[in-house]
């Protein structure tokens, strides 16, 4: 099975050397690129590799590509940033590839930068990734060194910088434009689209913002081709391999690098070892805290973007919080909307707002002060704090878990209410 | 023109438009929050949710926020679908989450858009069962008061006092329901249009607290159109008043003038008029005593018709703080050849010269509205924030309008505010500030260069010669000078609206004079050059029409000629002149006669003292720095001797007998007089509805429709239906009674329309949002150039400033706060007037051998001040500067020649 993802890391996750990386053949498709591909072919090519972006959003990359000015009267600077926030709750993907495959991640870099003319590129790191950052610095320093970082790279006339900026530590800063505006010193608010970014993003100019497994999934198809990309995947639509991970009370939580559509069920009872012993499976965020619950009867869905979509759910990040039975629903639901009314920018209202009621009603059906009333509160910020009604996708993502959680788990919830006490403790 | 669809009923609006600004332009109503008519759009409240149609087809249709969507040809909406609305009403409701709801004791309640926008949205009962957040509220000066609890977080003020007004010191800080609007610590807020906050906050976190201090409500209040008399800007107010005493000043909006600001001087600036120090009753000095005594009215009026029977032995100065009407009545009673200005004789030169600029030219008179649509802006010599507040604000937005151009080009919409700024960044358009030191705007300025006051205007010169060849050669200029010179005057070759500013602070005619050839030479050029050029006073650019001399030649008269009386109204000119000069005209003339409305060191000397109306209490016309005459109305009328200076002075007039004056009982009839009398008014001028106006054979209010009526009018005294004053000058009424519909635009007394209590009712007003007042801005232009006028340059370029050995020279530095007189005494402003001062450079301190705290001693025409001093970076060799028209420290002749005489410690 091919893992262009992770084939370079080694048992002890140690990140290769830049002279090792190489005879393992890194960085030819950066000679490749450079080579043979004109910019613009390399987006096309990229596109119909049916790449899809790693971050949750799921929007095809080289299409996103393509609507970045080209040509000598494009604005310039133009700018290609790397999303390595990475605050998802449950999410420890691109931390995996920024510890122990630095180099890649830097080839996608430069490659998509190659790939939309950008000259200034920047990672825009997790404050907590202290290894990441560490390593990350080695393989940068390595990458100027070799000349496939600054000016001229390979001789080919393309010049490329990238620095690193660590994160104050936020989620929304992990939102593409609440990204740019923290990058640019200012609040972490959100922008409204249009314009995109990729006219109008970082300081106003085009601007590319990618997640990290996105990034490191392009050397892949440059070196390998369409097919092979499409090949290696398990999903009709969508190409490659996924990271796929799972925490939760499970044998062996980790990470690992599957056909793009592996099941649940195989990733859960086979990859991560089933549920400890004793605990029962009750259900399961699929790709971070921020999507909808999947249950038992969806052990079966192949996890792509459309197939995790078609019942109600989300992709994410791909990477799963199991909830046991011995686990509240209820309070974890709690947690989960403690952590994104805390994460909330301030910007708008519903959120804003919204948010921490619905922390509030929580905590208080958790502790046994619920009453009726509370679950018509939770279903009503569900659908008003969904899609389309607020100015970023932080809140729909935030009520993701409790809209599926009201459906799935509603009896728990009334439980509690009537009981006047949360069962579990 | 796109047509729109709203709930199935076809709109044709305005090209460009977003849809929340096109449903408001039509006079629909649709709640919003963080969406301002001056600050654009930015999409953060979620509260003016409409339903998107895609097509006819489309029946599901999703919610977008409609300030937030371009009205195009064929947008579909519906306000009324269910899910926008309850989605409006939820967005209240979250509001309200951790808002207090205790509307009786907050100081927004009856004007809060927040209630409007909550009884618009049918927000009733709240289902939130839990604690509200809590904050701690900051005292942010004399000003403004902070009230965080009420904060709904929609960003108003912070996009305001930074994106708009420039300032720094006001911020969001924290994140998620937590974000709190207020300074790093408490302190002073350091904006000088900090007031606006008052009405940019939709709710009761920034108040007003001046008005705080003598608190009432919106609906108690018995308001009137006003002028504010705080500089020569002229910017519409409204003058509220309650049992006498005048509560506060709010933005009356005005297209072409100040639209929906004012500065915190004309806001903050009211108190005085509630002085102690008012006089209320006539009074005469006991020729024995020396100590005045009342006399009834008739008794001092009489007097004064006896002093004046021989005309030769009169002479009158006016005054540039009073009205045309009041200068007018004095010139008629004096003769017009014994009649001045009030104002110095350079000051009448300057501003004399100003209007002939303005009036025999090619180059158009700015508006403030002129100035903010320009796109290249030249200054000489001005300090625009300190000496006319709101054309610093206006300047700030011209400089956006190219960066803001290619936000266009590049298909964002102008009122996506966000964007607009992002794409833009610290973009600035052309902007050349040439001033003696540093200002408050340099930081938006392509480049500044500070130098002594004849070098600025020998800068202005080399402007105009790169625009054209035929105005005069500046000879010896530096080569850096001379570069930007070349690069200032490229800017405004290039721009599609080029303005140049200068005006008389410095009291410099070169710099003027240089002004209009940069302008002329423009418009030599081709280009539709505009001129904007400051005057000192509110009625300072009326003083020139009038035609009066300056104060020293009048003073010269009353030496030669055989003068015995002098009428000085409203005019302090112990500020204008110095001393020596008062104390010998006091020995010059036998009788001096003072009308005024505040005790001053004048009044002082008065033999006979009449008291004046104040702008709140009475009426006339003002004309402004542009040419502009508008109209100021009496809010409140009290038992009082006080009346307007020419009621006093048609007393005097008719008992004279030279002049027939039966029918000066109405201020139009007195105006009406002036015109056709005084040559430089040219035949029928309206600037205002007259009394006799009515709609539909009723007064116009002056109270909201929500007054609680007559019985209550005096509630302080009795409770009792009192008949309102009879009101000759203006068809406004004294009380709530009278046409209930939308006032017209100069008669607007108050903003409100059914639903809307708060000044965004205003919208309600315009013919579209930001556009002008129905039925026109109120006030008419007097002043139009000669667009085919040859332009005949000036000529006389000063030599360069070389500095003296031994000698300073000492020029006016203005302060918005504490520069002007009425002003300087109220209450707020007095408190942010500094002490006096001698600025001067680091270098030329050090060449005294100054420290910081040194304490220097000034001299000036034979009289010494001792100073401390204040270091300018920028001011230049051989120049130091002394602050203008300090309460405690004025009538000091500037700029002069003075010794500095170091460290007397
Ligand atoms: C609240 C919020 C947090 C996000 N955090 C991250 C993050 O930490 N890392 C990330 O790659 N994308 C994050 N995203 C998604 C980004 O906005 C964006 O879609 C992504 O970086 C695009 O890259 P991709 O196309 O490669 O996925 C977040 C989105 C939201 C709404
Ligand atoms: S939904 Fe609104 S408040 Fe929440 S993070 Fe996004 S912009 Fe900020
Ligand atoms: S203080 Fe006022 S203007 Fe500022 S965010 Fe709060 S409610 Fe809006
Ligand atoms: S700018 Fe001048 S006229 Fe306008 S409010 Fe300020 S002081 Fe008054
Ligand atoms: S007014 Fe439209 S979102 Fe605030």
């Amino acid at each position: 099975m091919d893992r262009p993802l992770t084939h370079h890391i080694q048992p002890d996750k140690q990140p290769l050397s830049l002279k090792k990386y190489e005879k393992q053949g890194g960085y030819q498709a950066v000679q490749k690129a450079l080579r043979d591909f004109d910019p613009v072919d390399l987006q096309n090519h990229v596109k119909e590799a049916g790449l899809k972006g790693r971050g949750g959003a799921g929007f095809n990359t080289g299409l996103k590509w393509s609507f970045v000015p080209m040509g000598d009267d494009a604005p310039r600077p133009k700018y290609l940033v790397a999303n390595a926030d990475e605050m998802e709750p449950g999410t420890f993907k691109d931390r995996l590839l920024m510890e122990s495959n630095p180099h890649l991640f830097l080839e996608g870099i430069i490659l998509s930068a190659y790939a939309i003319g950008a000259e200034k590129s920047y990672i825009f790191l997790r404050w907590a990734y202290h290894l990441s950052k560490k390593n990350l610095e080695k393989a940068i320093a390595g990458a100027y060194e070799n000349n496939y970082l600054g000016e001229n790279i390979q001789g080919s006339g393309f010049n490329l910088d990238l620095h690193i900026h660590i994160s104050a530590g936020r989620y929304i800063c992990g939102e593409e434009t609440a990204l740019l505006n923290a990058l640019e010193g200012k609040r972490a608010n959100p922008r409204a689209k249009p314009p995109f970014p990729q006219t109008s993003g970082l300081w106003g100019k085009p601007t590319i913002v990618q997640n990290v497994e996105t990034l490191a999934n392009v050397p892949g198809i440059v070196n390998n081709g369409i097919n092979w990309y499409k090949d290696i995947s398990n999903s009709e639509e969508d190409g490659g391999t996924k990271l796929y991970g799972v925490s939760g009370k499970v044998k062996n939580p980790g990470l690992w690098e599957l056909p793009m559509g592996t099941t649940s069920r195989e990733i859960i009872e086979e990859h991560a070892g089933g549920m400890q012993d004793g605990l029962k499976l009750n259900g399961w965020l699929p790709g971070g805290a921020s999507t909808d619950f999947m249950v038992e009867e969806h052990l079966d869905v192949p996890m792509d973007y459309g197939s995790v979509m078609e019942i109600g759910s989300r992709l994410g990040t791909g990477t799963m919080i199991v909830l046991d039975d011995q686990t509240c629903p209820v309070g974890m639901i709690e947690n989960l909307e403690h952590f994104f009314a805390q994460e909330s920018c301030g910007w708008c209202t519903p959120c804003r707002d919204g948010l921490p009621w619905t922390e509030k009603i929580l905590h208080a059906i958790e502790h046994g002060e619920g009453k009726m009333e509370d679950l018509d509160q939770l279903a009503r910020h569900s659908k008003w704090l969904g899609p389309g009604k607020t100015y970023c996708a932080l809140a729909p993502g935030a009520v993701e878990p409790l809209q599926s959680g009201l459906k799935y788990f509603r009896e728990d919830f009334e439980r509690h209410i009537n009981e006047q006490r949360c069962p579990w403790s | 023109m796109p047509t729109i669809y709203i709930d199935d009923n076809p709109y044709e609006v305005k090209e460009g438009k977003n849809l929340l600004d096109a449903v408001l332009s039509l006079g629909e109503d649709l709640p919003y929050f963080c969406w301002h008519p001056d600050l654009g759009s930015v999409g953060a409240c979620r509260q003016c949710a409409v339903i998107q149609f895609q097509d006819e087809e489309d029946e599901q249709g999703r919610l977008v926020m409609a300030c937030m969507t371009p009205a195009s040809e064929g947008t579909r909406i519906s306000i009324q679908h269910p899910d926008a609305s309850q989605f409006r009403e939820n967005v209240i409701e979250w509001l309200m989450v951790n808002h207090p709801h205790d509307c009786p004791v907050c100081d927004e309640g009856g004007e809060c858009h927040l209630q409007d926008m909550t009884v618009m949205s049918g927000h009733n009962y709240r289902d939130f069962r839990f604690k509200k957040r809590t904050h701690r509220n900051q005292d942010l000066g004399p000003f403004i008061n902070h009230e965080m609890n009420r904060c709904i977080a929609c960003y108003r003020c912070v996009r305001y006092y930074r994106d708009y007004a420039g300032g720094g010191d006001l911020q969001a800080f924290a994140a998620h329901d937590h974000v709190y609007f207020g300074r790093h610590e408490d302190g002073v807020l350091e904006s000088e249009f900090s007031g606006n906050l008052v009405e940019v906050c939709p709710t009761g976190v920034f108040t007003d607290k001046t008005l705080k201090r003598h608190y009432t409500r919106k609906w108690d209040l018995q308001s009137a159109p006003s002028i504010c008399n705080h500089c020569g800007l002229g910017c519409n107010t409204i003058a509220g008043e309650r049992y006498g005493t005048l509560r506060r000043i709010l933005n009356r909006y005005n297209s072409s003038v100040n639209g929906s600001f004012l500065c915190d001087r004309g806001r903050f600036g009211y108190e005085f008029v509630n002085d102690d120090a008012r006089i209320l009753t006539p009074v005469m000095k006991n020729v024995e005593t020396r100590q005045f005594e009342e006399v009834s009215e008739d008794d001092a009026v009489a007097k004064i018709a006896e002093l004046t029977r021989d005309k030769n032995s009169v002479i009158g100065i006016g005054s540039p703080r009073a009205s045309l009407e009041s200068n007018f009545a004095l010139r008629t009673l004096v003769g017009s050849n014994r009649y001045s200005s009030g104002m110095s004789n350079a000051e009448t030169e300057l501003v004399n010269l100003s209007r002939q600029i303005l009036n025999d030219g090619p180059a158009h008179s700015a508006s403030l509205k002129d100035v903010e649509k320009s796109d290249a802006v030249l200054v000489l010599g001005e300090d625009l924030t300190n000496t006319a507040p709101m054309m610093a604000l206006a300047v700030r937005q011209a400089v956006r309008n190219q960066p803001v151009e290619k936000a266009k080009q590049a298909g964002i919409p102008e009122w996506n505010d966000n964007a607009v700024r992002e794409l833009i960044q610290d973009e600035k358009g052309p902007l050349y500030l040439a001033t003696p030191t540093n200002t408050k705007l340099d930081d938006v300025a392509t480049k500044t260069y500070n130098a002594a006051p004849q070098d600025l205007a020998r800068f202005g010169f080399a402007v105009a010669q790169f625009l054209a060849e035929e105005s005069p050669k500046v000879i010896g200029l530096d080569e850096d000078v001379k570069s930007m010179a070349k690069s200032a005057a490229d800017a405004l070759k290039n721009a599609k609206r080029p303005l140049v500013i200068s005006g008389t602070s410095l009291l410099n005619k070169s710099l003027i004079q240089s002004a209009a050839n940069v302008a002329w030479s423009l418009c030599a050029n081709g280009k539709k050059a505009e001129i904007a050029l400051t005057v000192p006073e509110a009625n300072s650019m009326g003083m020139s029409f009038l035609e009066g001399q300056g104060i020293e030649s009048a003073f010269e008269r009353a030496a030669s000629d055989d003068i015995k009386t002098a009428i000085i109204l409203e005019n302090d000119l112990t500020r204008r002149v110095d001393s020596k000069a008062w104390n010998q005209f006091l020995k010059n003339v036998e009788n001096i006669v003072v009308i005024d409305h505040l005790e001053n060191e004048t009044t002082a000397a008065a033999d006979i003292l009449l008291p004046a109306g104040t702008f709140a209490d009475s009426d006339g016309t003002l004309i402004n720095n542009e040419g502009r005459a508008q109209r100021f109305f009496q809010a409140f009328e009290d038992d009082s001797a006080v009346q307007e200076s020419w009621r006093w002075l048609q007393g005097v007039l008719d008992l004279g007998k030279d002049t027939d004056v039966s029918d000066w009982y109405s201020l139009d009839n007195v105006f009406s007089a002036m015109t056709k009398s005084v040559d430089t008014f040219k035949g029928d001028i309206v600037v205002a509805p007259d009394a006799k106006f009515r709609i539909n054979d009723q007064k116009i209010p002056r109270s909201p429709y929500r007054y609680s009526g007559r019985t209550a009018m005096k509630a302080n005294v009795d409770i009792h239906v009192h008949k309102p004053p009879q009101d000759p000058d203006s068809p406004l009424s004294f009380s709530m009674e009278g046409y209930s519909g939308k006032q017209p635009s100069g008669l607007t007394s108050f903003f409100w329309s059914p639903g809307w209590n708060s000044v965004q009712s205003t919208n309600k007003y315009k013919n579209e949002v930001g556009g002008e007042l129905r039925g026109g801005d109120p006030g008419i232009r007097l002043i139009e150039p000669k667009r085919n006028a040859s332009p005949k340059y000036f000529t006389e370029v000063p030599e360069p400033f070389s500095p003296r050995e031994g000698e300073w020279l000492s020029i006016p530095l203005h302060h918005i706060f504490g520069s002007e007189e009425l002003s300087a005494k109220s209450f707020g402003l007095s408190k942010r007037a500094p002490e006096p001062y001698v600025a001067l450079n680091p270098s030329s301190a050090e060449k005294l051998g100054l420290q910081m705290e040194s304490r220097v001693s000034v001299k000036l025409d034979g009289t010494e001040h001792t100073l401390p001093i204040t270091l300018h970076e920028n001011l230049p060799d051989g120049v130091i500067g002394l602050p203008v028209g300090l309460p405690d420290f004025n009538g000091i002749p500037l700029p002069n020649w003075s010794k500095i005489s170091g460290a007397t410690e």
